[in-house]
């Protein structure tokens, strides 16, 4: 563990060698990063998503490597703490933390002292104590990574909190899209399904947004939130929608029609439908909700050619996205959680050179 | 102490009976004397006087809708701390709501509340019983009993009355009892597990929301079960431009219909919640320019309350209501919380703001428009509410709410241009949750007279008791 709190700083920015390679990293983090946390894109600037998408470049490199490991973290203590179940954001963190040389300790809420009704605010000045510099966390309650980003010294990457946000999935979202289509400036995004709910949605909405992309949001009007446009989500008289700033909420499009979002989009992103919303009522069934929302052949045709397939992943094939093109050429769901790896290598990297 | 005081040379703002002038305050023995210029020189030669000059001298503030939290959650409040906190407040007359542990449900607790806020003798309490029996929602209350023991009113407030059987019984019953019931106006089919307003900002945090309907859809049964049974029902909280609209057409048809507003429903909104004062970040960080901190978003539990602060639109609707009649009085909800209520997961913390302290300063600085006149304020605060519930009309309490001759000496002197920082470790309340922490606030309580007797004076005022 590191004694010295800002070990992971100055260290961090510059080169990392490894078997004689230089990996090209930028010399020394610009002046317009000094970020502390990674909570959301709601803040982000085009500049600082770019700054992540090249070291993300770079990364995407180091991981080529036969032995993928470099020194750059060394002596950095990165905890893991998962109150809610995840497979794939967790090992994705865990890899690029390792991969970095960062001492990684894994915590479950299950197994930690959360079981005994231990508050978040004390587990997290726990894990100070001992020397943990930096707080991957994901939790079921929507800004529980700010409570523990506002009582603790700890540098936090929110691993998803609640409905509320999913700034790395977003930001590995973007990187596959960034891949295939260069610069996102105009091109039309399409973010379909159940659209209250989803941190995935909002985080990419902000993202996508802050590089110039249209974005377009679909879904049955019973998982669409409140606020965001008007014209098809009904009155919803009292939600205040007049009175916000315009750019309070990300500027997105809402059209509740797939077939009609859907025309010449340049990527589709299809969201998890959670099974138990038809038990809570939000949607009469999971048949009509496919028939409605599903993103199959047949709707992709609608789109540009060679249209983009994404999704945050777990698949419900079959419901929210046909097996044909879940697997189909156009799909790039195990890309994203192979870019999921070198872009959480980004966001540790730069947070660690932050400012202490 | 002498059973005699007089309050010399403030403006005395009586808005029940119209006044507004420079006058002396006379008290002997807890009644008020006498009311006029040049009365301090007849006070006997031994009666204490406060100097007022320069200040409001007005009835003692009474609030129809607070929570003490005694007996069962004495780590959140105590009959004495809270009583303590409504003195520094001006409040001199409290009415406690029932959901305590036990509830207000049996002569006996009544009792203990009433027995225990006589022995620290602060402020006047007067209990609120419970509708149903445990607060359950499901059988009524032993309700004349609890009247007997001096209950004011019936609710079970923190819970709506969800049943329209029992709210149908409930009003009967009560109109023989000539109490009003109270009620949370909540549909809960409409809010399950909704921690904030249903708006913008719910959908920016990710946050579960109750909606406005949720509200106006159990004001409206609650204003047709009044208008069908003749009860009186008393809406508490109004919080939307709907409950407002509802309420008002519902007086204009003669419905027994009251209502209360509190005073974070008049000044703040939603926005409360995601955005800090200092930090007005209703752009995201992007797009005010401003260096990327990541800290914008507040979360702010201390500004989770139930109802859920709403739109600037209902805010403002709040207000033409007081303005224009349709709301009665504005009540406080003091909702006072354990630190460890609201140092939480916004999903896991607490609804309710700790409210006595705060309410006048707020009233006075933060209501939009500064559309709320000292006078009306006042009334709002005094006249308004013990007509509401009829507290005038209890054994004793003649004249309450007025400086009339011969009503209880309950007096507050204020300074409506005093400045002040609210700071939560300094409250006399137990209850640190207050959404206004490190705000400027103008206007404060510089004295609080009960019974004649002064329960409270502001150290930092100074001021001349000889």
């Amino acid at each position: 563990m590191s004694n010295d709190p800002r070990s992971g700083a100055g260290r961090g920015a510059g080169t990392a060698v490894e078997e004689g390679r230089t990996v090209r990293l930028p010399p020394s983090l610009p002046s317009f990063w000094h970020r502390r946390h990674v909570l959301d894109l709601d803040d982000f600037s085009a500049e600082e998503i770019g700054l992540v998408m090249e070291t993300a470049d770079a990364m995407k490199e180091v991981l080529g490597r036969q032995i993928a490991r470099v020194p750059t973290l060394r002596g950095t203590t990165i905890v893991t703490l998962f109150y809610e179940a995840s497979t794939r954001t967790r090992t994705s963190f865990e890899l690029a933390a390792r991969v970095l040389g960062a001492d990684v300790i894994s915590i479950a809420a299950t197994s930690s002292s959360v079981q005994k009704g231990e508050s978040l605010v004390d587990t997290v000045l726990t894990l100070q104590a001992v020397g943990a510099d930096m707080l991957i966390m994901r939790h079921r309650y929507s800004g529980a990574p700010y409570l523990a980003a506002r009582h603790s010294r700890l540098k936090v990457v929110n691993g998803g909190d609640g409905w509320h946000a999913h700034p790395t999935q977003a930001l590995l979202d973007l990187y596959t899209m960034r891949s295939h289509l260069g610069d996102l400036r105009g091109r039309k995004v399409v973010i379909v399904g159940d659209i209250t709910h989803s941190r995935v949605a909002r985080s990419n909405m902000w993202g996508l947004t802050a590089v110039g992309a249209r974005v377009v949001i679909c879904g049955p009007p019973t998982l669409m939130p409140v606020g965001l446009d008007g014209a098809q989500t009904g009155a919803r008289r009292g939600t205040g929608r007049h009175e916000r700033d315009e750019l309070a909420l990300p500027p997105v499009e809402v059209d509740l029609n797939l077939d009609r979002a859907i025309e010449g989009a340049d990527v589709v992103m299809a969201l998890r439908l959670q099974l138990e919303r038809q038990q809570a009522g939000l949607i009469p069934s999971i048949r009509e909700y496919a028939r409605l929302y599903q993103v199959n052949a047949e709707r992709l045709a609608r789109a540009q050619p060679g249209a983009l397939v994404l999704h945050p992943g777990p698949v419900n094939e079959g419901v929210e996205i046909s097996p044909e093109v879940a697997h189909g050429a156009h799909s790039l769901i195990e890309e994203q959680v192979t870019n999921g790896v070198a872009v959480r290598m980004a966001v540790l990297y730069l947070l660690a050179g932050g400012q202490p | 102490m002498s059973g005699s005081l007089a309050i010399r040379g403030g403006r005395m703002l009586d808005p029940g009976r119209g006044l507004d002038k420079i006058a002396d305050v006379l008290i002997e023995n807890g009644r008020i004397a006498a009311v006029g210029p040049g009365l301090a020189g007849r006070a006997p030669p031994t009666a204490d006087v406060i100097e007022a000059k320069g200040l409001v001298v007005c009835p003692g503030f009474v609030d129809i809708h607070c929570h003490l939290r005694d007996p069962g959650f004495e780590h959140k409040e105590t009959i004495e701390t809270g009583t303590r906190a409504a003195a520094r407040g001006g409040f001199t007359t409290v009415c406690c709501m029932p959901n305590t542990e036990p509830p207000i449900d049996s002569q006996a607790t009544v009792e203990y509340v009433l027995r225990t806020a006589a022995a620290v003798g602060l402020v006047r309490v007067l209990p609120i019983g419970c509708v149903s029996r445990g607060r359950h929602g499901e059988a009524l209350a032993e309700l004349a009993d609890l009247a007997e023991a001096g209950v004011v009113g019936f609710s079970d407030d923190g819970n709506p009355v969800a049943d329209g059987g029992l709210m149908r019984r409930a009003l009967e019953y009560s109109q023989a009892l000539g109490l009003p019931v109270i009620d949370h106006c909540e549909e809960p089919s409409l809010t399950k597990e909704g921690v904030m307003h249903e708006g913008w900002v719910a959908t920016r945090l990710g946050l579960r929301g109750q909606p406005a309907a949720a509200e106006e859809a159990a004001v409206a049964r609650d204003i047709a079960l009044a208008e069908f049974t003749g009860s009186h029902v008393h809406i508490a909280h109004v919080s939307t431009r709907g409950s407002v609209e509802l309420v008002r057409a519902a007086k204009i048809r003669g419905v027994n219909v009251t209502a209360e507003v509190t005073p974070h429903h008049l000044t703040l909104t939603h926005e409360a919640v995601a955005f800090s004062p200092a930090c007005p970040a209703r752009l995201s960080g992007r797009q005010a320019g401003r260096p990327a901190s990541n800290d914008g978003l507040t979360y702010d539990t201390n500004a989770k309350v139930n109802p859920p602060l709403r739109t600037r639109e209902d805010v403002e609707a709040c207000v033409e209501g007081l303005l224009d009649g349709t709301i009665d009085a504005i009540a406080t909800d003091h909702a006072p919380h354990a630190l460890e209520d609201k140092l939480c997961e916004f999903d896991q913390a607490a609804f309710g703001i700790s409210n006595f302290e705060t309410a006048l300063g707020a009233l006075l600085t933060l209501v939009p428009g500064g559309r709320l006149d000292l006078p009306t304020l006042v009334a709002k605060l005094t006249a308004g509410p013990v007509a509401a519930l009829a507290l005038d009309r209890r054994p004793g309490l003649d004249g309450l709410g007025s400086l009339a001759p011969g009503a209880p000496a309950d007096v507050v002197v204020l300074d409506p241009e005093r400045e002040w920082v609210v700071k939560p470790e300094r409250f006399a309340s137990k209850g640190r949750n207050t959404p206004l922490a490190g705000r400027t606030l103008r206007g404060q309580v510089v004295a609080t007279v009960y019974g004649g007797r002064v329960v409270y004076t502001l150290e930092a005022a100074r001021i001349g008791t000889t």
